[in-house]
């Protein structure tokens, strides 16, 4: 799968979990950069990936993520 | 089901207008997604739940310092969410010696808990998860032959637990295990987030527990399933009856017969349970019955259906015309079909009814109904067994109606018999029952609990009493319950609930004569008051004091001892 396919997915899932239409994802975006990322959504953010994808992340994975890139290239190295 | 990003969606939504509940959640593991998920289910069942969320592993805490933030919310619902990680770590704590009593003195704390917060508020539930039986492992099988091993222990710990919930009717369990069976260990827990977070639940199993908290607050409250509609060609047995005839179509031992005939099995559990089964199919009516009168390996018969609809009507209006007869809310009946046409068409028709998609695979039907945990109830009584018979009877009593141009003729000819006695031991399941689930005759709906109601009979300032009737056609059973609040001068309606069933026979006006004679019987009453608090169903009681001749003033209805007279009435009264 492609970089920009993945985005793209993760994309819809933040418009579900963060519950805004207008959200607009980058590589470089952190939870700072998204008003409603909070601990509480970071998870549900993350529990929605994992099944998309159909993956699991470890948990040494989950605590080093600092940006969506980090996300991603997660998700393409699995 | 609802995802846990839907249920989180409903947080959002308006809901001022809904009942507000108080309700406390006290957990040993990170609560942050169950509170917010209990709250969405609750929206989507109609009710505003305010929850007060303890901090972390705080039960013990919260629970004996009289002077808590939990008692502080006179909460209705309190949660003790405990896991059984928590269990586990006390288990290893405990000496080797202590190990076999393990159970006995968890469960002994439990019974400590829930004594403490019912003293203190006692609400309408205190709900405990029960126990995942998540074995360690550490003796294999042979763990089942040894008595301080883990595994007994938890498993005891779960059949202690149902026994204190039975002699505790305020104490209530979330089976918590029985849902983590259903899912596996896989989708239940996220252990990759149970590291960073202490949050237990996945967010898969998440949701589902907090639909069966609901399921359990909200029948409390009174609202629940009462009836179970059944289609018949491909529902009730496969094959269609007007094509395939007689011997061809599939039940029992035929083709795929094996799978209709355990779903019929399960609707006669049912049925025994108190849940009226009715059936509305598209067919002729004496085609539909062929099977029921004639085939040999039908588990279900006619005795067994309360109503029997089969006609070429579309099936919303059937569903209707049985909502008639049962005189219950669409919202506490189920709609069984396989056919999304016919669902869509009934669904879009009468949204309150609850209509449950099926697989389309019949083996499947039992599993997928049993995780919709579509028939919760509250209070389980011998009434109960005798439900479909009553309704039986009532309709016999509608038909001989009709041969009655005068309807005091009618109700004489019934020889109505009404028993009325305080509460006691023995029929207080029932009365808890009625007075949760009447909602039509209900003038003030107070929900008391079998707790509350067993303190109010022993209470000096009031007058409990419950009626049973009986007529020519069968006995009617526990049909009303009225709670008197004396005060100086005037006896006060507190609750006045009463079964549908018995409308229309002068059973008001029976048990209002009662209430004046007894209030001319105490000194110093002058008057009788009463108060209707208007809900969204029961309009039916909208006037009935106005109907007993009280005056309204302001929002209280009063009727002044030397203004009562003896109201018409065709019903004795037996063995007081």
């Amino acid at each position: 799968m492609e970089m920009t396919e993945v985005l793209a997915q993760i994309n819809e899932i933040a418009k579900d979990v963060f519950d805004d239409e207008n959200i607009v994802l980058a590589e470089n975006t952190t939870a700072n950069d998204v008003e409603d990322w909070d601990s509480i959504t970071h998870v549900q953010l993350l529990f929605s990936v994992e099944k998309q994808f159909g993956i699991k992340f470890t948990s040494s994975e989950i605590a080093k993520f600092k940006n969506i890139g980090e996300i991603i290239a997660c998700i393409l190295a699995k | 089901m609802k995802t846990i990003n839907q249920l989180i969606k409903n947080l959002k939504k308006e809901n001022d207008l809904l009942p507000r509940i108080n309700f406390s959640v006290l957990g040993d593991f990170s609560t942050q997604f169950l509170v917010k998920a209990i709250k969405g289910y609750a929206f989507e069942y109609g009710y505003n739940f305010e929850i007060y969320e303890a901090d972390y592993d705080q039960v013990d805490l919260q629970v004996f310092n009289s002077e808590s933030e939990l008692y502080s919310k006179q909460s209705e619902f309190v949660l003790l969410a405990e896991s059984y990680l928590k269990i586990q770590k006390l288990f290893y704590k405990s000496p080797l010696s202590e190990r076999h009593n393990f159970a006995t003195d968890y469960v002994n704390r439990i019974a400590n808990l829930h004594q403490n917060i019912n003293d203190a508020i006692a609400p309408k539930a205190v709900m405990i998860f029960n126990i995942i039986e998540e074995d360690d492992g550490v003796f294999g099988n042979f763990g089942n032959k040894v008595s301080s091993s883990f595994l007994y222990q938890i498993r005891k710990i779960n059949f202690l637990l149902m026994d204190l919930a039975i002699q505790n009717p305020s104490l209530h369990i979330v089976d918590v295990k029985k849902i983590h069976q259903r899912l596996g260990d896989k989708q239940s827990f996220s252990y990759n987030t149970y590291i960073s977070t202490d949050i237990l639940f996945s967010l898969d199993i998440t949701p589902i527990i907090a639909k069966n908290v609901c399921d359990i607050s909200t029948t409390l409250l009174g609202k629940f399933k009462k009836c179970l509609i059944l289609d018949l060609d491909n529902t009730m047995w496969g094959g269609v009856i007007g094509d395939d005839g007689l011997k061809g179509i599939e039940i029992g031992s035929l083709g795929i017969g094996k799978a209709f005939t355990n779903f019929q099995k399960w609707a006669k559990e049912l049925k025994n349970r108190g849940i009226i089964l009715a059936v509305c199919s598209k067919n002729f009516e004496d085609v539909a019955k062929t099977p029921f009168e004639r085939h040999p390996d039908m588990i279900l018969k006619l005795e067994d259906i309360s109503v029997f609809v089969a006609n070429w009507n579309n099936k919303a209006d059937n569903i209707k015309y049985i909502q008639s007869i049962l005189n219950i809310g669409f919202d506490s009946m189920v709609f069984l079909d396989d056919n999304k046409f016919e669902r869509e068409l009934v669904k879009s028709n009468i949204p309150n009814l609850e209509v449950p998609e099926l697989p389309e695979d019949p083996a499947e039907y039992i599993n997928y109904l049993k995780g919709l945990n579509l028939f919760e109830t509250a209070s389980y009584s011998q009434n109960d067994l005798k439900r479909t018979l009553q309704y039986q009877e009532e309709s016999k009593r509608k038909n001989e109606e009709m041969k009655f141009s005068n309807q005091d003729d009618f109700l004489k000819s019934l020889n109505m018999e009404a028993k009325i006695e305080p509460f006691n031991d023995f029929n207080l399941p029932r009365i808890a029952q009625l007075i949760q689930r009447s909602n039509q005759f209900n003038v003030r709906t107070i929900r008391y609990s079998e707790q509350e109601l067993s303190e109010l009979a022993k209470s000096e300032n009031h007058i409990c009493f419950s009626v049973s009737l009986k007529d020519v056609y069968g006995d009617t059973g526990l049909i009303s319950v009225i709670i008197l609040k004396k005060s100086e001068d005037n006896l006060f309606i507190d609750t006045w609930v009463m079964s549908c069933r018995v409308l229309k026979r002068g059973v008001e006006g029976f048990i209002a004569n009662y209430i004046i004679n007894l209030a001319k019987k105490i000194d110093g009453i002058k008057q009788v008051e009463a108060e209707v608090i208007p809900t969204a169903k029961n309009h039916l009681v909208k006037d009935l004091y106005l109907d007993l001749n009280f005056e309204k003033k302001d929002d209280i209805w009063i009727l002044k001892m030397e203004d009562s007279g003896e109201l018409k009435c065709f019903i004795k009264t037996i063995g007081e």
